[in-house]
């Protein structure tokens, strides 16, 4: 159960700053209006020192759901094969695409080629991950014997993964645009992305009634969950609280209270998943306690996490510190 | 194509696309650590060139092998979920301490690439020198999960489930640490003379320029002494797999008959209808004395495995001929360039020796490709020895051949975008203007000299 809770927290974290990386990627597709060149700019600085570390928050996710989880990651895996391909082709698509556009200096046209590329992955690998979300709550993700029983399309193309998907796409777009109005020290940017931030603002809270309405037919034991008075209203009250919160900072330009909130907001919303799926791993079919792997096992990998921890959150805030306090007139080159 | 093939087929150029990359990311930050401590010893312009440049070229691989590493770590279940469901928790936690390695890699990657002018010359090259060590241990975690499959230990089998899984013993696996450190330096000789043979090349169009000389003098001492290490370290692994998956070895050296006083077949082509080994040079009691370190010792041939648990033996042992053959040769390379070096002043006045280097270019990584499929295609047809088949393993997904073509093709185009982009930012030559541009962005920062 420790373990569990670990993996939430690294998924938690690649949400939060991996999930904002893919935003940006969004509003580079996104951009327009006479500052369109600044805005990319903007994002691209913003990614560029440290997308590699957070898109490795994902691995570790990976990583410990194998080896803790053993028999979800098998089910998951075998079931979800097909958004799964896509969502690794988007990985690779969105970093390669990345690091090419920005050694294509001097040739606008193709810089632009790989730009879209970046964008277009960018778009892709967050619906994939939600999808890949949204399935294992739908209760069809059954695997007997290595064998899927409901194929390998039906477990996840339905509205209510797809309506996850759009869900979490939307939090990533929204997160990349709160953080974006505090990245940017240019007011008329700032301005930009604090409009931005607030249609996207409206369309999560669009996309969560969206997915809650789904969830009726598509995850009918989340569904009620939902709607049973329990600890998930509790954390449902404090996403709303919170999801207010940010407009009204946004509204009053305190972009950094909003950046705050903001994260609190998306947190509580996976933590309330969380929640409301719990005791299950993959829902109705696998509880977090069948998928673990033998208890020595688990402990020497949070033992190993936790010392893997104590390196790492030092190392973060180093690197945090050198590229995200205010230091933006220091080039990166 | 049938589903297994396929699946194989896709994992094998999966890893032997992230297995370049990944050696370039084990090698070259140890390489580019080099040049700028060097820089800021003796202030010469040319270091720091070499540093940048290789910085550079560290940061397209880096995140090519990222993600490429990335699709690996899924399509351990999307091609395997068998074997990871079996298998997971026995493996799961070098995967896991290699994730953490990794993070600190990126992390400390972004700062060096990005922090020059961020952060103080020392921290910057601990920055690099964090980055080089934690590309050591990176590979060296994949390789004992790795060696777990090939000698699978700290667990008992009862009812054919692994049960008692003891994560420490798994990791402890006779095969693991060998493998690894034959492994790193595998990195560092393909890398090093991969990159000195570039920079050679350039040496022989525009002779005088420092920055080659630098670059070249960097890259052969670690490639030449990765290079001499590895005749110890595969010794080692030889003696290992000698003791522990003996029908590996029977295959590496085409060796069908269990004998005292095996011979030591040098080329040739074993045909496994007539179970010899032809046009071999054979040198009498070879084998016993390097798998055993004596002349009598008994050396296990393919006789003593089931001819259905048998690896393509053809493939193992010319691959292993190939792996021997180039590794000798790059030990003679280097071994003159010492020589030269000694004896004759700068190599990079020596004509004919930047000739050979250029043609040694790739032998490290045909080296380290030919190695990757000893091991790999020695192992078959078990994924876990003697515990289970890859057959097993394979998901029970339908139509494997789509994702097999999907990604050979993405990783071909990104091979060719990656090749052109190199040439054009990291292996390009740069003028001596440049050379003093980029000093004298620097100097400002510390004390002039």
């Amino acid at each position: 159960m420790l373990l569990a809770l670990i993996l939430m927290a690294s998924l938690t974290l690649y949400v939060l700053l991996g999930g904002a990386d893919y935003g940006g990627g969004v509003w580079d597709l996104l951009s327009s209006g006479p500052r369109r060149q600044e805005q990319r700019e903007l994002i691209s600085n913003a990614i560029t020192p440290v997308w590699e570390a957070n898109h490795v928050w994902l691995v570790l996710v990976v990583v410990l759901l194998f080896a803790g989880f053993p028999a979800a990651f098998a089910a998951i895996t075998t079931a979800l094969n097909i958004p799964l391909t896509v969502l690794i082709i988007g990985i690779v698509m969105r970093g390669s695409s990345f690091v090419f556009r920005a050694y294509h200096t001097g040739d606008y046209r193709t810089q632009r080629r790989w730009g879209l590329i970046f964008a277009i992955a960018s778009t892709i690998t967050p619906l994939c991950l939600g999808v890949v979300v949204g399935a294992m709550s739908s209760g069809r993700v059954l695997v007997r014997d290595g064998v899927s029983v409901n194929g390998f399309l039906a477990p996840w193309l339905g509205t209510f993964p797809l309506m996850v998907g759009l869900f979490a796409l939307s939090l990533f777009v929204f997160l990349a645009a709160v953080y974006l109005t505090v990245e940017g020290r240019d007011p008329a940017l700032q301005e930009d992305f604090r409009r931005k931030a607030l249609v996207s603002g409206v369309i999560v809270a669009l996309m969560a009634l969206g997915t809650f309405l789904a969830a009726r037919t598509g995850a009918p034991d989340i569904y009620a969950g939902l709607l049973r008075p329990s600890l998930v209203w509790i954390v449902q009250g404090a996403t709303a609280a919170y999801a207010i919160a940010t407009f009204v900072a946004l509204l009053k330009r305190k972009y950094k209270i909003a950046r705050i909130a903001a994260m609190l907001q998306v947190g509580l919303i996976l933590w309330g998943w969380a929640l409301s799926q719990s005791p299950f791993f993959l829902q109705g079919d696998m509880t977090v306690s069948e998928a673990a792997a033998a208890p020595p096992v688990l402990w020497a990998l949070i033992g190993a996490t936790v010392a893997g921890l104590l390196v790492l959150f030092p190392s973060i805030w180093y690197m945090m510190q050198t590229f995200k306090a205010n230091n933006e007139d220091i080039p990166l080159h | 194509m049938s589903d297994i093939f396929a699946a194989r087929s896709q994992m094998a150029m999966s890893l032997v696309f992230h297995i370049i990359f990944a050696a370039i990311g084990v090698a070259l930050p140890l390489m580019m650590v080099i040049a700028e401590g060097l820089w800021l010893r003796t202030h010469d312009a040319a270091y720091l060139c070499v540093a940048k440049r290789w910085a550079k070229g560290t940061a397209i691989l880096f995140a090519v092998g990222a993600v490429s590493g990335t699709v690996l770590s899924f399509e351990l279940g999307l091609l395997w979920p068998r074997f990871m469901g079996f298998a997971g928790a026995a493996i799961g936690m070098p995967f896991s301490l290699e994730g953490f390695a990794f993070f600190t890699e990126a992390i400390f990657l972004g700062i060096y690439l990005y922090g020059w002018k961020r952060v103080s010359p020392e921290i910057h090259l601990l920055a690099g020198a964090i980055v080089a060590v934690s590309g050591v241990a990176s590979a060296m975690f994949v390789c004992l999960a790795n060696g777990w499959m090939n000698t699978p230990t700290g667990f008992r089998l009862v009812n054919g489930q692994l049960t008692d899984i003891n994560v420490w013993q798994a990791l402890r696996n006779p095969a693991g640490l060998p493998e690894a450190i034959h492994m790193i330096l595998a990195s560092y000789c393909a890398a090093g003379f991969a990159t000195a043979g570039v920079h050679a090349l350039l040496a022989l169009r525009d002779r005088s320029n420092r920055f080659h000389q630098r670059a070249i003098a960097i890259a052969l001492l670690v490639g030449g002494s990765a290079a001499v290490a590895q005749a110890v370290s595969g010794d080692a692994l030889a003696r290992m797999t000698a003791r522990n998956v003996p029908t590996k070895l029977a295959a590496m050296e085409g060796d069908f008959q269990t004998r005292s006083g095996a011979p030591l077949h040098i080329g040739g082509l074993p045909d496994v209808r007539t179970r010899q080994t032809k046009y071999a040079i054979e040198i009498p009691d070879g084998l016993s004395l390097l798998a055993f370190h004596s002349p009598h010792a008994t050396v296990q041939g393919l006789d003593k495995t089931p001819r259905d648990e048998w690896p393509n033996v053809l493939v193992v042992h010319i691959a292993f001929q190939i792996m021997v053959g180039v590794g000798t040769l790059l030990i003679c390379v280097a071994l003159v360039a010492a020589w030269l070096a000694w004896r004759k002043g700068p190599l990079i006045e020596n004509r004919r020796f930047l000739q050979l280097l250029v043609l040694c270019t790739p032998l490290g990584f045909v080296a380290l490709e030919s190695g990757w499929v000893v091991t790999e295609v020695g192992r078959q047809p078990w994924i876990i020895y003697h515990i289970m088949k890859t057959s097993q393993a394979v998901t029970t997904m339908p139509g494997l051949t789509t994702p097999m073509v999907l990604f050979t093709g993405l990783y071909l185009i990104l091979a060719a975008v990656v090749i052109w982009l190199m040439s054009r930012h990291v292996i390009a030559s740069p003028s001596e203007a440049e050379i003093h541009a980029i000093a004298g962005n620097e100097v400002p920062l510390h004390a002039r000299p």
